[in-house]
Order: structure tokens, then C-alpha cells, then sequence
């Protein structure tokens, strides 16, 4: 994932003289940069003084350094290109750590720059002094730490190179309030020099021949596409590859919409609440094809049980996740979309000779399918059903928008519910689990693509944590809509309270439906925020909400949907349990002993 | 478990070492050794890492120190194919009537005596770690006051250099 960085200025015999501010915005232009996502304080005063004096880079600011954050994730999911946040020292940086920890988690390439107290004041306990790279180092690919202006070039240059290229992740560039306030000449690197860092994209030749030898034997194979194909841009060498080995196919929660959902090969979403043919196709095939995915405890179910007769190839950029979890038989380190490339060659070489008979295999998944669609029963309480909202919603929207979730129930419905055909359409806090992502992020995917409908999928307790950021996507001219699946509780877990704790629903009720206190009030929330605001509570009144909010493109829309709190999100394999046992709906499950 | 020596060849940066040491922490493996120092190579710190590990999690672990930016290069160090050496200081108590014989187990282990108080000495031993270890059980009866032990040093054995051979890679 090359970054568009634009060519060196010619070399003139003198370098110009900047402060270390200038340099990093004269940096961040050289490096392609348009928006940040950022607040100011103290230690990066001089940094901001720079940034009101231009126009080359439109920064946004946000109302909490996590809302920047995650802005920036929204923004680099949504387009692939880095996302960018700025944050202070101090409690500045350390709001950054949800988002930086979120973005690690799910490879999103971002780079955060925080301001540090003066180097002479390091180590002494100043105010608002943290040491942010010692406490992100964990769940960051790198850090740098820059003391001096003249190393502001070289440290930019290779955050970006580090964030985007091989396993993209996040990277934080502390710099001193002295190095942003001394001057020295600046110099763009000719180029980075990392002697640890070279990631490896085109894969071995000899793997590539044993892979294809293997699936040319595969009476039962399965493509199992992570979210590495979408950040990998692999969609439609994926799309060419398994329509030439006819292999059913199935995406992740991170890898919804890699592979189109109204392709016949498609079968969906695998693992916790997975369709039941995914689900199984991993349990019966005789061959995974693991494109850019890492075996996730939510996937594999028991790990010792998941695809007991199946060998695996394993494509990944990242040579750690290979055999991480299950061991491959065919490891191919290398970027999903050339390996796909590659792979497709010797597959049709092989294939020509001899293609592997599919048919049984597909008889019996589109059995499964047929017997196990997608579906949800009407809830018995009168409130509206939740999933039933969220597939209005992506029907009347269609597959162009982007649609942010936030973590939990609604998550799940969002990623069953709407049909992904693209690539980059479906941003979701998939690793991390980061309730608060689903505002944040659209405001980022909507600051990358304007002309795009955004669509925050949100819960009454997620929305609760971010919604601050309305402010900046009202004063900011981002216009988002946000749908809050309210059903008054902390959904995700009541679910499993009332499943595997004998219904003991443990302070999980927020209050927050029509029946109850209702505080906040989410339609005059909103409306405090300067937003579209309005409350659906019928059946009939859903479709009309949703084509007014589609139609209001002047100010942000919240939508407070009033759903049952008894929905439940099925299929769901229970932790730790084999994916064999994969529940269809509530009354086609056992007593659960244990969770 | 079983014990690995793995030699990492790493640029000297700021925090390369919390960098390291707490990659093995967090990914659940314990360090036995550790012994860090300079190379050759301006710029290029080698990191001796001892950890007692099976090999399939030695595998993922090493992996994982790749990922790291600074990590140039790492190789797992046989103890056949590389020369390892710990070096120690031992305060023994000693007084005129067992003075003699600990001179003697000194001189045995080709160990040197650094420092001579009336009811104590000092001695310096290196060696690999059983020799070590083996003179420590021989003085324990005298009383062994206190004890500095260094990493686990290791070298490959023959004219190959592991900074030579990564430079190269790299250039």
C-alpha cells in the first residue's frame, strides 16, 4: 500500500530554514496529506500556530482526542490512505491510547502526532507530561520520539512508509515543544532508510505451485478472506480468483464487502454469529485458504475442533500471524492481492488439465443455506425490531454508502443485515471491540468521501461514549446520519446475561427507551448538537425516516429507533464451544453450561 | 520447555530495550538472560537473549521480534555451533582456615581472585553456564555472600558474522 508522496523539491543549494512546526507541516504536505483530525494544548501550540496559517491541509477540530482518533481510523478505512490525529502531551496523547489500541488491533494505517513537553523537562514529571511511546508501544508499530527540528523530516517520512506499507497499523510521532519551536534546515529524505523493516509482498514461487496443487485437488475447498483482502485493495483479484476455482466463499466481520454479497459464492459472514453455511463450510471443507485473515478466537470457535479435515494455506503479509493459531500447511507470506495474482496463474496452469468436481460440495452448502437463511422473528414486546431497522436501512441506502457500526448487537445486525458489495463500505471496531467507534468514524469516512452517504450504525450505549463529535460534524459542515438501534440496555451483554446468567441482567439497562427514564433524550441530544433529530417508534414509520434523513444533507441526522430489548443476535456459537454446534435461534439451543 | 539463545542484532535507538524485553513479557515467555552491548557496527546493538521455551512458541516469539522496526536480524544460536560464555563475581566468606582451600577451587577453575579482605574475597569466573555453576555448588558450603552474573554471551563459531551478513541484505 505505496502512500502517494509527492517528489523532493528540487535541491537548491541552500535548504530553507524552518522551525520544526514548519517542517512538520511542509512534511506533511510532501507526504500528500489533506485533512487532520485534532485539538491543541499546551505542547503543540506551536504546531497549531502553523496550521492556522495555511489552507493546504484542512483541519478538523474535534471535541475529544479519541473522537480524532477514530476519525482517523474512519478516514483510513474508508479510503485505504492514512488517517492523520493530532493530540497534546499528557492527557491529550494518553486519550489517543482506545483508538491507537483499535486501530493496532485492526491494521488500519494511521499516523498520531502528539506534542511533548520541552526535552530539558523529560523525565521530570512536568505538567501534562506523559511518556506516550512507552505507554503505546504495545499497541502501536512504532514509535519515534523527535527532540530535535532538523530530525522532523526523516521521522515523518518513515511513520508514514512504516503505517502504510506490509501489515499496516498505527504509528506515534512524539515531538518536543522545543523541537517544534527551534529552527534548522530542512531536508526531505531522498528515501527511508529502516534496515529492520522490509516487509515482504511478493511471495515464493515454490509455495505458490504447492498451494496451487493443493487446491487443484480440493474436493471441498473454502476461501477464507480476512480483513487483510480489503486493506491489501485484493477485491477484485479475489473476485477473478474464486471465480476460477468455483470455491464458496466466506468474509469475516472485518472483510464484509472484500467479496460481493450477491455473488452466488458467497456465503457470508463465519464465526460467533456467523451463517450457519459458513459456519459449517469451515467445519466440512477439506482445504482453507486463509487470504489476509488471522484465525480469530471469535472464527475458529474451539480451536482444537475448528476444521478438523481441513489443510490450510495461509496467505498473510504478516509472517507472525502464519501458524499463529492453526498451522499451515502451505504458508505464503506475502501481500494478499499479488499472491491472489500469482495464484490465479498456476491455478488456471493446473486447472486446465484438470478441475476438482465442486458439485457435491455445493450441493450440500446450498442445502445449508437453504435450510439456515439469515432471518430474525418478530419481537413480541411491540417495539420495533432492530435488525428489521438496520436491512431498511441498507436497502433504501444501497451498497455505495459507507456504514460505521458501533460495537455490540447492533454490530452483528449491521454486519448481517446490509448487503456489501464493495470494498471499504463496512467500518466496524472489529478487534478491539471499541464501543464509541461508529460517530467518530463516519466522521472520518465522511470528511475522505464527501459525496458519499455515511451512516454511523450506532447503539444507545456506544452512541453514549462519542457523540460529542456531532459538534464538530455540525460546525464542520460533515453531515453524517447516525441511526441509534435503542433498545435501553447494554444489548450484546444482557444477551448474554440472559442466555448463559439465568437472565440476571446485571447493570446493563441505560434507561434510555420511551418506556423508561429516558435520560439522555436522545432526539433533543441531537438536537442540542444542531442535528436533524427525531424518534421512530412504529413500524410504518421507519421507511419515511429513513428517506427524510437521506434527504437532509444540510446538518447531521440522528434517528432514535426505539427497538425490543429482547432481540437477540443468532446464529451464535457460544464461547469456547466447536463450531459444529452452531445455534440457528434461540429455540434450536441447548442448556449451555457454560459460556 | 527447553532453552534457546537467541542473538538480536539491533539498531540503538531509545527504548530498544523496553521495546524487546517487554515484547517477551507480553507475549508470555520469560527471559533467563539477558546481555546487551555494542558490535562492530556504529549504530548496531546485539541483544544475547536466553529463554527457555518450546520450539513452536520460540517460533512465534521470534516472529513477533521481527515485526520490530529496529529488530535488523535474529538467529537462534546452537550451542555446538557457537562459542557461550557467562561471566560472574562471587563474595565468598572466608577465614584463615578455609582461605587456602577456596584459593585452590579457584585456581582449578582457572577463575581469578579480584579482591582480599581478611573475611572475604572476591572471584571472577568465566565460563560456560555448568562451569559456572559448578564452581558456585563447590563454594556454597564456605558461604556465598553475594553474587553478580552477567548475561549469556554468545558467538557463532567460524568466519561468519551476523552483521556482515545482515548489512548486506540490507544495502
Amino acid at each position: 500500500m505505496p502512500i502517494t508522496a509527492r517528489p523532493a523539491p528540487p535541491r537548491s543549494a541552500e535548504p530553507p530554514t524552518l522551525t520544526g512546526s514548519g517542517a512538520v507541516l511542509k512534511s506533511l504536505e510532501l507526504l500528500g496529506v489533506t485533512d487532520v483530525f485534532g485539538i491543541p494544548g499546551g505542547a503543540i501550540i506551536p504546531f497549531y500556530d502553523e496550521l492556522m496559517q495555511q489552507s493546504a491541509i484542512r483541519h478538523i477540530l474535534v471535541r475529544h482526542e479519541q473522537g480524532g482518533g477514530h476519525a482517523a481510523e474512519g478516514y483510513a478505512a474508508a479510503t485505504g490512505r492514512v488517517g492523520v490525529c493530532l493530540a497534546t502531551s499528557g492527557p491529550g496523547a494518553t486519550n489517543l491510547v482506545t483508538a491507537l489500541a483499535d486501530a493496532y488491533m485492526d491494521s488500519v494505517p494511521m499516523v498520531a502526532i502528539t506534542g511533548q513537553v520541552f526535552s530539558h523537562l523529560i523525565g521530570t514529571d512536568a505538567f501534562q507530561e506523559a511518556d506516550i511511546t512507552g505507554i503505546v508501544m504495545p499497541i502501536t508499530k512504532h514509535t519515534f520520539q523527535v527532540t530535535r527540528p532538523e530530525d522532523v523530516p526523516g521521522a515523518l517520512r518513515a511513520a508514514f512508509h512504516i503505517a502504510s506499507t506490509g501489515r499496516p497499523g498505527p504509528v506515534l510521532v512524539d515531538i518536543t515543544k522545543d523541537a517544534q519551536q527551534d529552527s534548522a534546515p530542512f531536508v526531505w529524505p531522498d528515501r527511508v532508510d529502516l534496515p529492520g523493516y522490509r516487509p515482504v509482498v511478493k511471495a515464493h514461487g515454490k509455495q505458490i505451485t504447492a498451494a496451487a496443487q493443493l487446491l487443484a485437488s480440493s474436493e471441498r475447498p473454502l476461501l477464507y478472506v480476512g480483513g487483510g483482502a480489503i486493506r491489501a485493495k485484493a477485491s477484485a483479484e479475489l473476485l477473478e480468483f474464486a471465480e476460477s476455482t468455483g470455491a464458496p466463499v466466506v468474509t469475516t466481520l472485518m472483510a464484509r464487502g472484500a467479496f460481493p454479497d450477491s455473488h452466488p459464492q458467497q456465503l457470508g459472514m463465519p464465526g460467533m454469529h456467523g451463517t450457519v453455511p459458513a459456519v459449517l463450510a469451515f467445519q466440512e471443507c477439506d482445504l482453507i485458504v486463509a487470504l489476509g485473515a488471522r484465525f480469530d478466537d471469535r472464527v475458529t470457535g474451539k480451536v482444537a475442533e475448528f476444521a478438523p479435515n481441513a489443510k490450510v494455506i495461509h496467505v498473510d503479509v504478516d509472517p507472525a500471524e502464519i501458524s499463529k493459531i492453526r498451522t499451515a500447511d502451505v504458508p505464503i507470506v506475502g501481500d494478499v492481492r499479488e499472491v491472489l495474482s500469482d495464484l490465479s496463474i498456476a491455478f488456471q496452469e493446473l486447472a486446465a488439465n484438470e478441475r476438482p468436481d465442486l458439485t457435491d460440495w455445493w450441493e450440500r452448502l446450498h442445502g445449508l443455506q437453504e435450510r439456515f437463511p439469515l432471518g430474525f422473528p418478530e419481537p413480541s414486546d411491540g417495539k420495533l425490531s432492530p435488525q428489521h431497522v438496520i436491512q431498511r436501512i441498507g436497502e433504501l441506502t444501497g451498497p455505495e454508502a459507507i456504514y460505521a457500526s458501533g460495537v455490540g448487537q447492533h454490530q452483528m445486525w449491521a454486519a448481517q443485515f446490509i448487503q456489501y458489495e464493495r470494498p471499504n463500505a463496512w467500518l466496524n471496531s472489529g478487534g478491539a471491540g471499541t464501543m464509541g467507534y461508529a460517530v467518530p468514524a463516519a466522521m472520518g469516512a465522511k470528511v475522505a468521501e464527501p459525496e458519499r452517504v455515511v451512516w454511523a450504525i450506532d447503539g444507545d450505549g456506544c452512541f453514549q461514549m462519542t457523540n460529542q463529535e456531532l459538534a464538530t460534524c455540525t460546525l464542520n459542515d460533515i453531515p453524517i446520519k447516525v441511526a441509534v438501534i435503542n433498545n435501553s440496555s447494554l444489548g450484546m451483554v444482557r444477551q448474554w446475561q440472559s442466555l448463559f446468567y439465568e437472565g440476571r441482567h446485571s447493570f446493563t439497562d441505560l434507561e434510555t427507551g420511551d418506556d423508561a427514564k429516558m435520560i439522555p433524550d436522545f432526539v433533543k441530544l441531537g438536537e442540542a448538537y444542531g442535528c436533524l433529530a427525531i424518534r421512530v417508534t412504529k413500524p410504518e414509520e421507519i421507511d419515511p425516516a429513513i428517506k427524510l434523513a437521506l434527504e437532509t444533507n444540510d446538518r447531521p441526522v440522528v434517528i432514535d429507533f426505539i427497538v425490543s430489548k429482547d432481540a437477540m443476535v443468532w446464529p451464535m456459537v457460544p464461547q469456547g464451544v466447536s463450531n459444529s454446534f452452531v445455534q440457528y435461534a434461540k429455540e434450536h439451543s441447548p442448556v449451555w453450561e457454560e459460556e | 520447555m527447553s532453552t534457546h539463545v537467541l542473538s538480536l542484532l539491533v539498531e540503538d535507538k531509545p527504548g530498544l530495550l523496553t521495546r524487546v524485553a517487554g515484547l517477551f513479557a507480553r507475549r508470555g515467555f520469560n527471559i533467563e538472560s539477558l546481555a546487551v552491548g555494542k558490535t562492530e557496527v556504529p549504530g548496531l546493538s546485539r541483544i544475547t537473549a536466553v529463554v527457555d521455551v518450546e520450539d513452536l512458541p520460540l517460533e512465534q516469539v521470534t516472529k513477533q521480534l521481527n515485526k520490530l522496526i529496529n529488530v535488523v536480524k535474529i538467529v537462534e544460536l546452537e550451542p555446538a555451533q557457537s562459542v557461550q560464555r557467562e561471566h560472574m563475581l562471587i563474595k565468598v566468606r572466608v577465614d584463615n582456615s578455609t582461605r587456602s582451600q577456596i584459593l585452590e577451587a579457584a585456581t582449578l577453575f582457572r577463575a581469578r581472585v579480584v579482591d582480599v579482605t581478611t573475611d572475604a574475597l572476591v572471584i571472577e569466573v568465566t565460563g560456560d553456564s555448568p562451569k559456572c555453576q559448578a564452581l558456585l555448588r563447590l563454594l556454597e558450603p564456605y558461604g556465598i555472600k553475594e553474587i553478580a552474573q552477567s548475561g549469556l554471551l554468545a558467538i557463532g563459531r567460524g568466519g561468519k558474522s551476523i552483521s556482515e551478513r545482515a548489512l548486506k541484505q540490507s544495502s
